[in-house]
């Protein structure tokens, strides 16, 4: 009995990673191809380096686990390509599973400050365990590179030691007002938000850049599964377009429930709902599903695609080709001769220069001024690019 | 004044609003979506009463026996070949049959968890007189016991979602779309409350039951096999918990999830007090009355209250009669 239970889980599992991936064989809308001079974590081959690691903190097999494990496998590929190429440095990449929650975060966090050789974190992923745990990095003065948490006030806490790899809610918020009334002529737009600090944060952006066009409001909580009453709300406003500020997992159902209805609204979720596993939730609710996103399409990054499939076994997700940049910042860091967690900071403060996916300078804040924002739909059960929206 | 408390009293616009035209306009879509959420809680909360009337015991871990019910039902949809992703052409005779397989299968692993908690969790206590606090804690913690070892089995996340029943509009009441989903969860729940009452008021299984509520040294000395009504009252209580999983993963083909079940369980929980706990009428009675508040609170003040209305409905209710709606217990119902 045990042995069945166990293989069917086994087999759960392995059905998951198969429908995990997210490949563009369709994609129309063209994407950007990799620069010439983009940083390579391989380098010169001729770092030295010893007992210097990297740690990357995050949701592992917590809430919104998929959107965690890219940005980890894009990490673990710039490590393991940096490693491979030199022989005389060879850096650990940490692995710290906070489950996404802002209440796990900073105990996790503690721990990843109190391993002195951990001199740089990738990390964290979600805004709300940010904003739990910024400070504590702060205070270690150790460096964190966000490779997806976009939560606007983040970078407003002073902290020196907060970097965030791609674009703030600030930008994704407007470009998603743009991406749903210009591409999408949405002239009537429910927006329901989570009761996460990334959903509120980004909900507030939309809101505010559609103006009049944001006809309704309603708010879900995270965990829920019954979203009736929200269904009926938005099914009585008949809207054009549906914006989920939110994660998946929750995303999933909701859409999946519209859908049931007979809301034929365009659905539009962003980054953090963004994931095949919504496509998989939302069943036959994903068809008119649309996502705006900070993060760049990896279809023309072939060296980068093929590399990812060779040494993580599968697709590059949401965020992969970002944390792979942030983590290759970290490791030239190291190969300069960098030891210290104060001089990985100061190298990654005055940083200058391309990266795969934009170029990474970053201001006083820690925000970049290169921050691209993509739009994608849901096209025969994949995410596929729908092109630059700002 | 604190200046943040005055800032929030002045916006009142901002922190609460009173939709009353969306209440009105949601009405019978909110009430047909209400009664069939209703209809499980109404389940789960038999199995709380069952528990309460016969032993005095809140069996905390019922929504852990309602969850184990939810992955079986998935495992057995997983087990019959079906994957996670679109829906699966089906012909009607298919899903009947497959959704009754699934229903065994979730009544059978959560029945035999509701026994086998009652064996290893609470008799011991029982066979030493434990003080009713023991009972409580126990099940407190039994409740965590079970969900961690889900936790650790299946994961942290939801099991993706395999769904075979799809809604299909049937007819319309007042413009509110009722599908064959929203008939088969409203009729099932009541017609298996009906069967639970049958069982308790009508048979001698459920005289024992009845007996052992009222009195259990009295109906000892008259001949009941109390130990052996313990196990029945646990068992039907299960037995309804795994249907109603079967019902919830047809409405929420998401809801596998290792903590799905506690919020759940306090709502049925809730819905069993608000009906008067012991009370098999009070059970249905509470779950589509808190089924609907919850729908039409959401409406009135916004989705994000949906918890809130629930639990103030219940302590106001309590206010006015401590003993719920129907307030009878097990015990002296129909003596």
């Amino acid at each position: 009995m045990l042995a069945a239970v166990a293989s069917l889980v086994l087999g759960a599992c392995a059905a998951r990673d198969e429908g995990s991936s997210s490949g563009n064989t369709n994609s129309s809308a063209a994407a950007p191809s990799q620069a010439a001079n983009a940083a390579n974590p391989a380098g010169d081959g001729k770092a030295v380096c010893s007992g210097v690691s990297l740690a990357y903190a995050g949701t592992i097999n917590g809430s919104s686990a998929a959107l965690g494990q890219n940005i980890l496998r894009g990490a673990d590929l710039a490590v393991k390509q940096h490693n491979q190429a030199n022989p005389g440095c060879q850096v650990t990449l940490k692995q710290f599973d906070t489950e996404g929650k802002p209440d796990k975060a900073p105990g996790i966090v503690t721990q990843v400050i109190s391993e002195a050789d951990i001199i740089g974190v990738v990390g964290l992923p979600f805004s709300g365990e940010s904003k739990a745990a910024g400070n504590l990095f702060n205070q270690a003065g150790l460096v964190t590179v966000t490779p997806s948490a976009t939560n606007p006030a983040l970078a407003d806490n002073g902290w020196k030691t907060f970097f965030r790899g791609m674009g703030n809610d600030a930008v994704q918020g407007p470009a998603a007002a743009k991406f749903l009334t210009d591409t999408l002529k949405a002239n009537k737009v429910c927006v329901i938000e989570d009761d996460s600090e990334y959903g509120t944060g980004l909900a507030a952006q939309v809101t505010q850049a559609l103006g009049s066009k944001a006809s309704c409001t309603d708010k879900v909580k995270t965990g829920q599964t019954d979203f009736s009453a929200v269904v009926n709300k938005i099914s009585t406003e008949s809207p054009d377009a549906v914006f989920y500020s939110g994660y998946y997992p929750e995303a999933g159902p909701f859409a999946q429930q519209l859908n049931d209805k007979g809301v034929t609204a365009k659905f539009v979720g962003p980054d953090g709902v963004k994931d095949p596993e919504f496509v998989k939730g939302a069943g036959a609710g994903a068809n008119n599903a649309f996502f705006t996103c900070p993060c760049v399409p990896e279809d023309n990054f072939k060296d980068f695609t093929a590399a990812f499939k060779a040494t993580e076994g599968a697709d590059p997700g949401t965020y992969s080709p970002e944390g792979y940049d942030v983590t290759t910042i970290l490791l030239k860091g190291i190969d300069s001769g960098i030891k210290d967690r104060a001089g990985l900071l100061n190298f990654v403060k005055n940083y200058d220069g391309q990266g795969l996916t934009k170029h990474f300078k970053w201001d006083a804040k820690g925000e970049l001024s290169d921050t691209p924002v993509w739009s994608y739909r849901v096209e025969n059960g994949k995410i596929v690019n729908n092109g630059q929206i700002s | 004044m604190h200046p943040a408390i005055t800032a929030a009293l002045t916006q009142t616009d901002s922190w609460i609003q009173f939709d009353v035209h969306g209440l009105a306009s949601q009405f019978w879509n909110n009430t047909v979506d209400g009664l069939a959420q209703g209809g499980i809680y109404a389940l789960i909360a038999l199995g709380y009463t069952l528990v309460y009337g016969v032993l005095k015991l809140i069996n905390f871990a019922h929504s852990e026996v309602f969850i184990v019910g939810t992955f079986a039902t998935w495992l057995t949809f997983y087990a019959l070949g079906f994957r996670p992703g679109a829906d699966p052409h089906l012909s009607t005779i298919e899903v009947i049959g497959f959704l009754l397989l699934a229903g065994i299968a979730a009544m059978a692993a959560s029945g035999l968890v509701a026994v086998g908690l009652e064996r290893v969790a609470y008799r011991p206590l029982r066979n030493r007189n434990a003080p009713r606090l023991v009972f409580l804690i126990t099940a407190i913690g039994a409740s965590f016991a079970i969900q961690q070892a889900l936790k650790l089995i299946f994961g942290l996340n939801q099991q993706p979602q395999i769904r075979l029943l799809q809604p299909q509009p049937l007819f319309r009441i007042f413009g509110a779309v009722v599908t064959n989903r929203d008939i088969i969860l409203f009729v099932a729940a009541v017609l298996l409350w009906f069967l639970a009452d049958y069982f308790v008021n009508k048979t001698r299984l459920g005289r024992g039951i009845r007996a052992v509520a009222q009195d259990p040294d009295t109906a000892t000395l008259m001949g009941v096999n109390k130990e052996r009504v313990i196990v029945v009252t646990f068992l039907v209580g299960g037995l309804l918990a795994g249907a109603a999983a079967l019902f919830y993963m047809m409405k929420i083909p998401q809801g596998a999830i290792y903590n799905g079940g506690f919020l759940l369980g306090i709502k049925a929980f809730t819905a069993a007090v608000l009906g008067g706990i012991g009370n098999l009428r009070g059970a249905l009675l509470g779950g589509f009355v808190l089924g609907l508040v919850e729908n039409y609170g959401q409406s009135l003040f916004g989705g994000e209250w949906k918890d809130i209305v629930a639990f103030v409905v219940l302590i106001i209710v309590l206010m006015f009669r401590p003993t719920g709606i129907l307030g009878e217990s097990l015990g002296k119902a129909r003596v």
